[in-house]
Protein backbone atom coordinates (compact mmCIF):
# COMPACT_ATOMS: atom_id res chain seq x y z
CA UNK A 1 0.00 0.00 0.00
CA UNK A 2 1.82 3.11 -1.16
CA UNK A 3 1.67 5.90 1.37
CA UNK A 4 0.82 9.29 -0.05
CA UNK A 5 3.06 11.92 1.48
CA UNK A 6 3.00 15.67 1.90
CA UNK A 7 5.27 17.81 -0.26
CA UNK A 8 7.74 16.05 -2.50
CA UNK A 9 8.22 12.27 -2.38
CA UNK A 10 11.54 10.97 -1.13
CA UNK A 11 14.07 11.66 -3.88
CA UNK A 12 17.14 9.51 -3.96
CA UNK A 13 20.32 11.15 -2.73
CA UNK A 14 20.54 14.59 -1.19
CA UNK A 15 19.56 17.97 -2.53
CA UNK A 16 22.37 20.44 -2.10
CA UNK A 17 21.06 23.04 -4.55
CA UNK A 18 21.41 25.81 -2.01
CA UNK A 19 24.97 25.08 -1.01
CA UNK A 20 26.42 26.56 -4.25
CA UNK A 21 24.33 29.65 -3.70
CA UNK A 22 25.48 29.89 -0.07
CA UNK A 23 29.07 29.47 -1.20
CA UNK A 24 28.77 32.36 -3.67
CA UNK A 25 27.15 34.56 -1.04
CA UNK A 26 29.81 33.88 1.55
CA UNK A 27 32.93 33.89 -0.60
CA UNK A 28 31.82 36.19 -3.43
CA UNK A 29 33.71 39.38 -4.13
CA UNK A 30 36.07 40.87 -1.59
CA UNK A 31 33.65 43.60 -0.50
CA UNK A 32 30.56 41.54 -1.05
CA UNK A 33 31.14 38.90 1.64
CA UNK A 34 27.88 38.23 3.42
CA UNK A 35 28.02 36.31 6.66
CA UNK A 36 25.35 33.61 6.89
CA UNK A 37 22.88 34.39 9.69
CA UNK A 38 23.14 32.12 12.72
CA UNK A 39 20.08 29.88 12.97
CA UNK A 40 17.89 30.26 16.01
CA UNK A 41 18.52 27.37 18.37
CA UNK A 42 16.32 26.14 21.10
CA UNK A 43 19.15 25.74 23.64
CA UNK A 44 16.70 23.82 25.68
CA UNK A 45 15.62 21.45 28.34
CA UNK A 46 12.98 18.91 27.38
CA UNK A 47 11.96 15.81 29.28
CA UNK A 48 9.45 13.00 29.13
CA UNK A 49 8.26 10.33 31.52
CA UNK A 50 5.97 7.31 31.17
CA UNK A 51 3.62 6.97 34.14
CA UNK A 52 0.77 4.69 35.14
CA UNK A 53 -1.90 6.02 32.76
CA UNK A 54 0.14 7.61 29.97
CA UNK A 55 2.97 9.98 29.19
CA UNK A 56 4.01 13.37 30.60
CA UNK A 57 6.13 15.64 28.39
CA UNK A 58 7.75 18.85 29.60
CA UNK A 59 9.76 21.70 28.11
CA UNK A 60 11.10 25.15 28.93
CA UNK A 61 10.07 28.10 26.75
CA UNK A 62 13.28 29.95 25.88
CA UNK A 63 14.63 30.22 22.33
CA UNK A 64 18.10 31.76 21.98
CA UNK A 65 20.01 33.30 19.09
CA UNK A 66 23.60 33.27 20.36
CA UNK A 67 23.44 35.30 23.59
CA UNK A 68 20.07 36.96 23.02
CA UNK A 69 16.80 35.40 24.08
CA UNK A 70 14.88 35.47 20.81
CA UNK A 71 11.59 34.12 22.14
CA UNK A 72 10.47 34.02 25.77
CA UNK A 73 7.31 31.98 25.17
CA UNK A 74 8.45 29.53 22.55
CA UNK A 75 6.25 26.42 22.27
CA UNK A 76 8.52 23.41 22.16
CA UNK A 77 5.89 20.72 22.59
CA UNK A 78 4.54 20.17 19.09
CA UNK A 79 1.30 18.52 18.05
CA UNK A 80 1.76 15.43 15.93
CA UNK A 81 -1.56 13.62 16.23
CA UNK A 82 -4.47 13.79 18.70
CA UNK A 83 -2.70 11.17 20.78
CA UNK A 84 0.94 11.95 19.99
CA UNK A 85 3.02 14.99 20.94
CA UNK A 86 6.69 15.73 20.35
CA UNK A 87 9.24 17.88 22.22
CA UNK A 88 12.01 19.28 20.05
CA UNK A 89 15.54 20.44 20.88
CA UNK A 90 18.17 21.71 18.45
CA UNK A 91 17.62 24.19 15.62
CA UNK A 92 14.20 25.77 16.10
CA UNK A 93 13.29 25.84 12.40
CA UNK A 94 14.28 22.21 11.93
CA UNK A 95 12.20 20.92 14.83
CA UNK A 96 9.19 23.02 13.75
CA UNK A 97 9.24 21.90 10.14
CA UNK A 98 10.07 18.28 10.84
CA UNK A 99 7.23 17.92 13.32
CA UNK A 100 4.88 19.79 10.97
CA UNK A 101 5.65 17.42 8.10
CA UNK A 102 5.32 14.43 10.35
CA UNK A 103 1.95 15.64 11.58
CA UNK A 104 0.71 16.20 8.00
CA UNK A 105 1.89 12.77 6.88
CA UNK A 106 0.19 11.07 9.80
CA UNK A 107 -3.07 12.92 9.14
CA UNK A 108 -3.02 11.79 5.51
CA UNK A 109 -2.34 8.25 6.65
CA UNK A 110 -5.24 8.40 9.11
CA UNK A 111 -7.61 9.62 6.43
CA UNK A 112 -6.43 7.04 3.91
CA UNK A 113 -6.48 4.02 6.17
CA UNK A 114 -9.18 4.97 8.66
CA UNK A 115 -6.86 4.04 11.55
CA UNK A 116 -5.40 6.10 14.35
CA UNK A 117 -1.63 6.47 13.98
CA UNK A 118 0.65 4.60 16.34
CA UNK A 119 3.61 6.23 18.08
CA UNK A 120 5.97 3.69 16.56
CA UNK A 121 4.84 4.74 13.08
CA UNK A 122 5.67 8.37 13.83
CA UNK A 123 9.09 7.25 15.04
CA UNK A 124 9.73 5.25 11.88
CA UNK A 125 8.81 8.14 9.58
CA UNK A 126 11.04 10.52 11.59
CA UNK A 127 13.91 8.07 11.61
CA UNK A 128 13.73 7.57 7.85
CA UNK A 129 13.67 11.29 7.17
CA UNK A 130 16.45 12.29 9.55
CA UNK A 131 18.71 9.45 8.39
CA UNK A 132 18.21 10.51 4.79
CA UNK A 133 19.51 13.99 5.67
CA UNK A 134 22.59 12.62 7.45
CA UNK A 135 22.44 14.89 10.50
CA UNK A 136 21.99 18.09 8.48
CA UNK A 137 18.59 18.52 10.11
CA UNK A 138 19.47 19.48 13.67
CA UNK A 139 16.48 17.98 15.44
CA UNK A 140 16.70 16.08 18.74
CA UNK A 141 13.18 14.90 19.45
CA UNK A 142 11.33 13.22 22.29
CA UNK A 143 8.10 11.64 21.05
CA UNK A 144 5.44 10.54 23.46
CA UNK A 145 1.96 9.21 22.98
CA UNK A 146 -0.73 6.73 23.88
CA UNK A 147 -2.17 4.38 21.27
CA UNK A 148 -3.96 1.04 21.17
CA UNK A 149 -0.74 -0.75 22.15
CA UNK A 150 -0.10 1.34 25.27
CA UNK A 151 1.91 4.39 26.37
CA UNK A 152 5.25 4.95 24.66
CA UNK A 153 8.16 7.36 24.88
CA UNK A 154 10.79 7.42 22.13
CA UNK A 155 13.81 9.56 21.35
CA UNK A 156 15.06 10.24 17.82
CA UNK A 157 18.50 11.78 17.24
CA UNK A 158 19.55 14.06 14.37
CA UNK A 159 21.42 11.26 12.59
CA UNK A 160 18.40 8.99 12.66
CA UNK A 161 19.06 6.83 15.72
CA UNK A 162 16.13 5.95 17.92
CA UNK A 163 15.61 4.46 21.37
CA UNK A 164 12.54 3.46 23.37
CA UNK A 165 12.80 4.62 26.96
CA UNK A 166 10.71 5.01 30.13
CA UNK A 167 12.14 8.49 30.90
CA UNK A 168 14.45 10.86 29.11
CA UNK A 169 15.77 14.40 28.94
CA UNK A 170 17.28 16.16 25.91
CA UNK A 171 18.71 19.52 24.96
CA UNK A 172 21.53 21.59 26.43
CA UNK A 173 20.06 21.34 29.92
CA UNK A 174 19.64 17.57 29.74
CA UNK A 175 22.44 16.66 32.13
CA UNK A 176 20.86 18.55 35.01
CA UNK A 177 17.39 17.23 34.16
CA UNK A 178 18.64 13.65 33.86
CA UNK A 179 20.02 13.90 37.36
CA UNK A 180 16.56 14.62 38.75
CA UNK A 181 14.93 11.93 36.60
CA UNK A 182 17.48 9.27 37.52
CA UNK A 183 16.99 10.03 41.19
CA UNK A 184 13.20 10.06 41.42
CA UNK A 185 11.84 8.03 38.53
CA UNK A 186 9.75 5.01 39.51
CA UNK A 187 7.73 2.69 37.34
CA UNK A 188 3.93 3.27 37.40
CA UNK A 189 3.92 6.64 39.16
CA UNK A 190 0.61 8.44 39.51
CA UNK A 191 -0.22 11.66 37.69
CA UNK A 192 0.72 14.25 40.31
CA UNK A 193 4.04 12.56 41.04
CA UNK A 194 4.87 12.34 37.34
CA UNK A 195 3.99 16.00 36.71
CA UNK A 196 6.07 17.11 39.70
CA UNK A 197 9.01 15.00 38.51
CA UNK A 198 9.01 16.39 34.96
CA UNK A 199 8.46 19.92 36.20
CA UNK A 200 11.38 19.63 38.64
CA UNK A 201 13.60 18.12 35.96
CA UNK A 202 12.93 21.03 33.60
CA UNK A 203 13.41 23.44 36.48
CA UNK A 204 16.84 21.93 37.17
CA UNK A 205 17.70 22.43 33.50
CA UNK A 206 16.52 26.03 33.63
CA UNK A 207 18.59 26.77 36.73
CA UNK A 208 21.78 25.13 35.49
CA UNK A 209 21.77 25.96 31.79
CA UNK A 210 22.03 29.37 30.16
CA UNK A 211 20.17 28.26 27.07
CA UNK A 212 17.04 27.22 28.99
CA UNK A 213 14.74 29.46 30.93
CA UNK A 214 11.45 31.27 31.39
CA UNK A 215 8.35 29.14 31.85
CA UNK A 216 7.73 25.41 32.01
CA UNK A 217 5.15 23.81 29.71
CA UNK A 218 3.69 20.39 30.43
CA UNK A 219 1.70 18.04 28.24
CA UNK A 220 -0.11 15.06 29.74
CA UNK A 221 -1.26 12.41 27.27
CA UNK A 222 -3.61 9.62 28.32
CA UNK A 223 -6.03 7.27 26.60
CA UNK A 224 -8.83 9.72 27.37
CA UNK A 225 -7.14 12.75 25.86
CA UNK A 226 -4.48 15.40 26.13
CA UNK A 227 -3.98 18.10 28.76
CA UNK A 228 -1.65 20.78 27.38
CA UNK A 229 -0.71 22.97 30.33
CA UNK A 230 0.93 26.11 29.03
CA UNK A 231 2.40 27.44 31.24
CA UNK A 232 2.54 24.95 34.09
CA UNK A 233 4.98 27.01 36.09
CA UNK A 234 5.75 30.65 35.33
CA UNK A 235 9.11 32.25 35.72
CA UNK A 236 9.26 34.27 38.97
CA UNK A 237 11.08 37.09 37.17
CA UNK A 238 8.65 39.83 36.27
CA UNK A 239 9.11 41.62 33.00
CA UNK A 240 7.19 44.78 33.96
CA UNK A 241 8.70 47.77 32.22
CA UNK A 242 9.94 50.47 34.58
CA UNK A 243 9.09 53.47 32.36
CA UNK A 244 7.30 54.40 29.16
CA UNK A 245 9.57 53.97 26.13
CA UNK A 246 7.31 55.60 23.56
CA UNK A 247 8.57 58.92 22.16
CA UNK A 248 6.14 61.77 21.57
CA UNK A 249 5.94 63.18 18.04
CA UNK A 250 8.26 66.20 17.92
CA UNK A 251 10.99 64.64 20.11
CA UNK A 252 13.35 64.52 17.12
CA UNK A 253 13.89 68.00 15.54
CA UNK A 254 13.36 68.17 11.76
CA UNK A 255 16.26 70.08 10.14
CA UNK A 256 15.13 70.21 6.49
CA UNK A 257 12.45 68.77 4.21
CA UNK A 258 12.55 67.97 0.45
CA UNK A 259 9.59 66.67 -1.59
CA UNK A 260 10.28 64.80 -4.84
CA UNK A 261 7.34 64.07 -7.13
CA UNK A 262 7.54 60.61 -8.71
CA UNK A 263 6.88 60.61 -12.48
CA UNK A 264 4.04 58.13 -12.94
CA UNK A 265 2.66 57.39 -16.39
CA UNK A 266 -0.80 55.84 -16.69
CA UNK A 267 -0.23 52.98 -19.13
CA UNK A 268 -3.44 50.99 -19.01
CA UNK A 269 -6.76 51.16 -17.19
CA UNK A 270 -9.36 48.40 -16.96
CA UNK A 271 -12.64 48.47 -15.10
CA UNK A 272 -14.13 45.15 -14.08
CA UNK A 273 -17.67 45.15 -12.78
CA UNK A 274 -18.12 42.87 -9.76
CA UNK A 275 -21.19 40.69 -9.57
CA UNK A 276 -22.75 41.54 -6.24
CA UNK A 277 -25.65 39.19 -5.62
CA UNK A 278 -28.66 40.71 -3.95
CA UNK A 279 -28.64 39.87 -0.29
CA UNK B 1 24.08 17.62 21.01
CA UNK B 2 27.40 19.28 20.25
CA UNK B 3 28.40 19.46 23.91
CA UNK B 4 29.19 15.78 23.98
CA UNK B 5 31.15 15.54 20.73
CA UNK B 6 34.86 15.03 21.21
CA UNK B 7 37.16 13.33 18.74
CA UNK B 8 34.87 10.42 18.05
CA UNK B 9 34.92 9.40 14.41
CA UNK B 10 31.32 8.25 14.62
CA UNK B 11 28.84 11.08 14.31
CA UNK B 12 25.95 11.06 16.73
CA UNK B 13 25.13 8.12 18.97
CA UNK B 14 27.61 5.26 18.70
CA UNK B 15 27.31 1.76 20.03
CA UNK B 16 30.94 1.57 21.20
CA UNK B 17 30.28 -1.97 22.13
CA UNK B 18 31.02 -5.61 22.65
CA UNK B 19 29.11 -8.14 20.58
CA UNK B 20 29.62 -11.82 20.06
CA UNK B 21 28.08 -14.94 18.59
CA UNK B 22 28.85 -18.58 19.38
CA UNK B 23 27.70 -21.80 17.72
CA UNK B 24 26.86 -24.64 20.07
CA UNK B 25 25.36 -28.08 19.74
CA UNK B 26 21.94 -27.46 18.19
CA UNK B 27 21.90 -23.70 17.96
CA UNK B 28 23.63 -20.38 18.21
CA UNK B 29 23.94 -17.78 20.97
CA UNK B 30 24.21 -14.14 20.03
CA UNK B 31 25.03 -11.58 22.72
CA UNK B 32 25.85 -7.95 23.41
CA UNK B 33 26.23 -5.32 26.11
CA UNK B 34 23.69 -2.50 26.36
CA UNK B 35 25.58 0.78 26.34
CA UNK B 36 25.30 3.56 23.75
CA UNK B 37 27.75 6.44 23.93
CA UNK B 38 28.26 9.88 22.41
CA UNK B 39 31.90 10.88 22.20
CA UNK B 40 34.08 9.12 24.77
CA UNK B 41 32.49 10.48 27.89
CA UNK B 42 28.71 10.44 27.76
CA UNK B 43 26.53 7.37 28.02
CA UNK B 44 23.42 8.27 26.09
CA UNK B 45 21.65 5.02 26.88
CA UNK B 46 22.24 2.25 29.41
CA UNK B 47 19.62 -0.05 27.94
CA UNK B 48 19.95 0.13 24.20
CA UNK B 49 18.86 -2.93 22.21
CA UNK B 50 21.64 -4.11 19.92
CA UNK B 51 20.13 -7.52 19.12
CA UNK B 52 17.72 -6.90 16.28
CA UNK B 53 15.44 -9.63 15.01
CA UNK B 54 15.41 -9.59 11.22
CA UNK B 55 13.37 -12.78 10.87
CA UNK B 56 11.85 -15.55 12.99
CA UNK B 57 15.12 -17.41 13.52
CA UNK B 58 17.65 -14.79 12.42
CA UNK B 59 19.14 -12.04 14.60
CA UNK B 60 21.63 -9.30 13.91
CA UNK B 61 23.84 -7.55 16.41
CA UNK B 62 25.05 -4.07 15.61
CA UNK B 63 28.23 -2.10 16.23
CA UNK B 64 29.27 1.38 15.14
CA UNK B 65 26.97 4.31 14.44
CA UNK B 66 23.55 3.59 15.90
CA UNK B 67 21.70 5.57 13.24
CA UNK B 68 23.45 3.78 10.36
CA UNK B 69 23.01 0.36 11.96
CA UNK B 70 19.31 0.89 12.63
CA UNK B 71 18.73 2.12 9.09
CA UNK B 72 20.55 -0.86 7.55
CA UNK B 73 18.76 -3.44 9.70
CA UNK B 74 15.38 -1.88 8.91
CA UNK B 75 16.12 -2.12 5.20
CA UNK B 76 17.44 -5.66 5.58
CA UNK B 77 14.34 -6.71 7.54
CA UNK B 78 12.11 -5.41 4.79
CA UNK B 79 14.10 -7.02 1.98
CA UNK B 80 14.38 -10.33 3.84
CA UNK B 81 10.67 -10.43 4.54
CA UNK B 82 9.91 -9.73 0.89
CA UNK B 83 12.39 -12.41 -0.22
CA UNK B 84 10.84 -14.90 2.17
CA UNK B 85 7.34 -14.20 0.82
CA UNK B 86 8.52 -14.63 -2.77
CA UNK B 87 10.30 -17.92 -1.98
CA UNK B 88 7.39 -19.08 0.18
CA UNK B 89 9.79 -20.41 2.79
CA UNK B 90 11.83 -19.09 5.71
CA UNK B 91 15.01 -17.36 4.51
CA UNK B 92 18.50 -18.81 4.90
CA UNK B 93 20.85 -17.12 7.38
CA UNK B 94 23.22 -16.68 4.47
CA UNK B 95 20.55 -14.70 2.61
CA UNK B 96 20.15 -12.33 5.55
CA UNK B 97 23.91 -11.87 5.81
CA UNK B 98 24.16 -11.29 2.07
CA UNK B 99 21.55 -8.55 2.18
CA UNK B 100 23.46 -6.78 4.96
CA UNK B 101 26.69 -7.18 3.01
CA UNK B 102 25.17 -5.68 -0.16
CA UNK B 103 23.95 -2.67 1.78
CA UNK B 104 27.26 -2.17 3.60
CA UNK B 105 29.43 -2.67 0.51
CA UNK B 106 27.41 -0.49 -1.86
CA UNK B 107 27.26 2.38 0.63
CA UNK B 108 30.63 1.95 2.23
CA UNK B 109 31.52 5.68 1.99
CA UNK B 110 28.43 6.76 3.86
CA UNK B 111 27.96 4.02 6.45
CA UNK B 112 29.87 3.31 9.64
CA UNK B 113 28.36 0.13 11.00
CA UNK B 114 29.38 -3.52 11.34
CA UNK B 115 27.14 -6.52 12.03
CA UNK B 116 27.13 -10.10 13.23
CA UNK B 117 24.27 -12.10 11.70
CA UNK B 118 23.41 -15.39 13.36
CA UNK B 119 20.53 -17.79 13.23
CA UNK B 120 19.18 -21.16 12.37
CA UNK B 121 17.81 -22.47 9.08
CA UNK B 122 16.69 -25.83 7.76
CA UNK B 123 19.48 -26.19 5.21
CA UNK B 124 22.65 -25.74 7.28
CA UNK B 125 21.43 -25.49 10.86
CA UNK B 126 23.04 -22.91 13.15
CA UNK B 127 25.32 -20.40 11.39
CA UNK B 128 27.21 -17.20 12.16
CA UNK B 129 28.23 -14.58 9.60
CA UNK B 130 30.27 -11.45 10.10
CA UNK B 131 29.66 -8.36 7.94
CA UNK B 132 32.44 -5.89 8.64
CA UNK B 133 32.59 -2.11 8.08
CA UNK B 134 33.56 -2.23 4.41
CA UNK B 135 31.21 -5.04 3.48
CA UNK B 136 33.29 -8.20 3.89
CA UNK B 137 31.24 -11.34 4.54
CA UNK B 138 32.75 -14.24 6.49
CA UNK B 139 31.33 -17.36 8.08
CA UNK B 140 32.81 -18.43 11.43
CA UNK B 141 32.03 -20.86 14.26
CA UNK B 142 32.29 -18.04 16.80
CA UNK B 143 33.03 -14.37 16.46
CA UNK B 144 33.43 -11.19 18.52
CA UNK B 145 33.10 -7.58 17.48
CA UNK B 146 32.95 -3.99 18.63
CA UNK B 147 35.45 -1.87 20.53
CA UNK B 148 35.41 -4.16 23.57
CA UNK B 149 36.27 -7.24 21.57
CA UNK B 150 39.98 -6.39 21.50
CA UNK B 151 40.17 -7.19 25.23
CA UNK B 152 38.78 -10.70 24.91
CA UNK B 153 40.44 -12.18 21.82
CA UNK B 154 42.78 -14.15 24.06
CA UNK B 155 39.94 -15.42 26.23
CA UNK B 156 37.69 -16.59 23.39
CA UNK B 157 40.55 -18.15 21.42
CA UNK B 158 41.62 -20.14 24.47
CA UNK B 159 38.19 -21.10 25.82
CA UNK B 160 36.12 -21.88 22.74
CA UNK B 161 35.36 -25.54 22.06
CA UNK B 162 33.29 -26.76 19.09
CA UNK B 163 30.01 -28.53 19.93
CA UNK B 164 29.55 -27.11 23.42
CA UNK B 165 26.31 -27.69 25.29
CA UNK B 166 23.84 -24.85 25.84
CA UNK B 167 24.98 -24.30 29.45
CA UNK B 168 28.67 -24.23 28.49
CA UNK B 169 28.01 -21.86 25.62
CA UNK B 170 25.92 -19.55 27.82
CA UNK B 171 28.67 -19.45 30.44
CA UNK B 172 31.30 -18.83 27.76
CA UNK B 173 29.34 -15.90 26.30
CA UNK B 174 28.52 -14.34 29.66
CA UNK B 175 32.13 -14.56 30.81
CA UNK B 176 33.46 -13.09 27.57
CA UNK B 177 31.04 -10.14 27.66
CA UNK B 178 31.68 -9.52 31.36
CA UNK B 179 35.44 -9.44 30.80
CA UNK B 180 35.11 -7.03 27.89
CA UNK B 181 32.67 -4.77 29.75
CA UNK B 182 35.07 -4.73 32.68
CA UNK B 183 37.92 -3.33 30.61
CA UNK B 184 36.24 -1.27 27.87
CA UNK B 185 34.76 2.05 28.98
CA UNK B 186 32.27 2.29 26.13
CA UNK B 187 30.80 -1.16 26.82
CA UNK B 188 28.62 -1.76 29.83
CA UNK B 189 25.13 -2.00 31.24
CA UNK B 190 23.49 -5.41 31.12
CA UNK B 191 24.26 -8.48 29.07
CA UNK B 192 21.67 -9.45 26.47
CA UNK B 193 21.79 -12.99 25.15
CA UNK B 194 19.54 -14.58 22.56
CA UNK B 195 19.56 -18.35 22.12
CA UNK B 196 18.35 -19.45 18.66
CA UNK B 197 17.54 -23.10 17.98
CA UNK B 198 15.21 -25.01 15.72
CA UNK B 199 12.58 -24.90 18.46
CA UNK B 200 12.59 -21.15 18.84
CA UNK B 201 14.17 -18.05 20.29
CA UNK B 202 14.92 -17.37 23.97
CA UNK B 203 16.01 -14.00 25.34
CA UNK B 204 18.22 -13.97 28.47
CA UNK B 205 19.12 -10.76 30.31
CA UNK B 206 21.91 -10.77 32.90
CA UNK B 207 21.85 -7.55 34.95
CA UNK B 208 25.14 -5.86 35.80
CA UNK B 209 25.25 -6.99 39.40
CA UNK B 210 24.68 -10.66 38.49
CA UNK B 211 27.60 -10.79 36.08
CA UNK B 212 30.58 -13.02 36.94
CA UNK B 213 33.29 -11.07 38.74
CA UNK B 214 36.95 -11.30 37.83
CA UNK B 215 39.11 -9.77 40.58
CA UNK B 216 36.74 -6.83 40.74
CA UNK B 217 37.09 -5.92 44.40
Amino acid sequence: MALSCVLEPALSGFNFENSTRNNVLENGSEEGKIKAPKPMKTGTTIAGVVYKDGVVLGADTRATSDEVVADKMCAKIHYIAPNIYCCGAGTAADTEKTTDMLSSNLTIFSLNSGRNPRVVMAVNILQDMLFRYRGMIGANLILGGVDCTGSHLYTVGPYGSMDKVPYLAMGSGNLAAMGILEDRFKVNMDLEEAKALVSDAIHAGIMSDLGSGNNIDLCVITKEGVDYIRPHRESPYNYKRQAKYKYKPGTTPVLSKTVTQLELELVHETVQKMETGSS
Amino acid sequence: METHHSHSQVKGVSTGTTILAVKFNGGVIIGSDSRASMGESYVSSKTINKLIQVHDRIFCCIAGSLADAQAVTKMAKFQLSFHSIQMESPPLVKAAASIMKELCYSNKEDLQAGFITAGWDRKKGPQIYVVSLGGMLLSQPFTIGGSGSTYIYGYVDAKFKPNMSLEEATQFSTNALALAMGRDNVSGGVVHLVVITEAGVKHIVVPGDKLPKFHDE
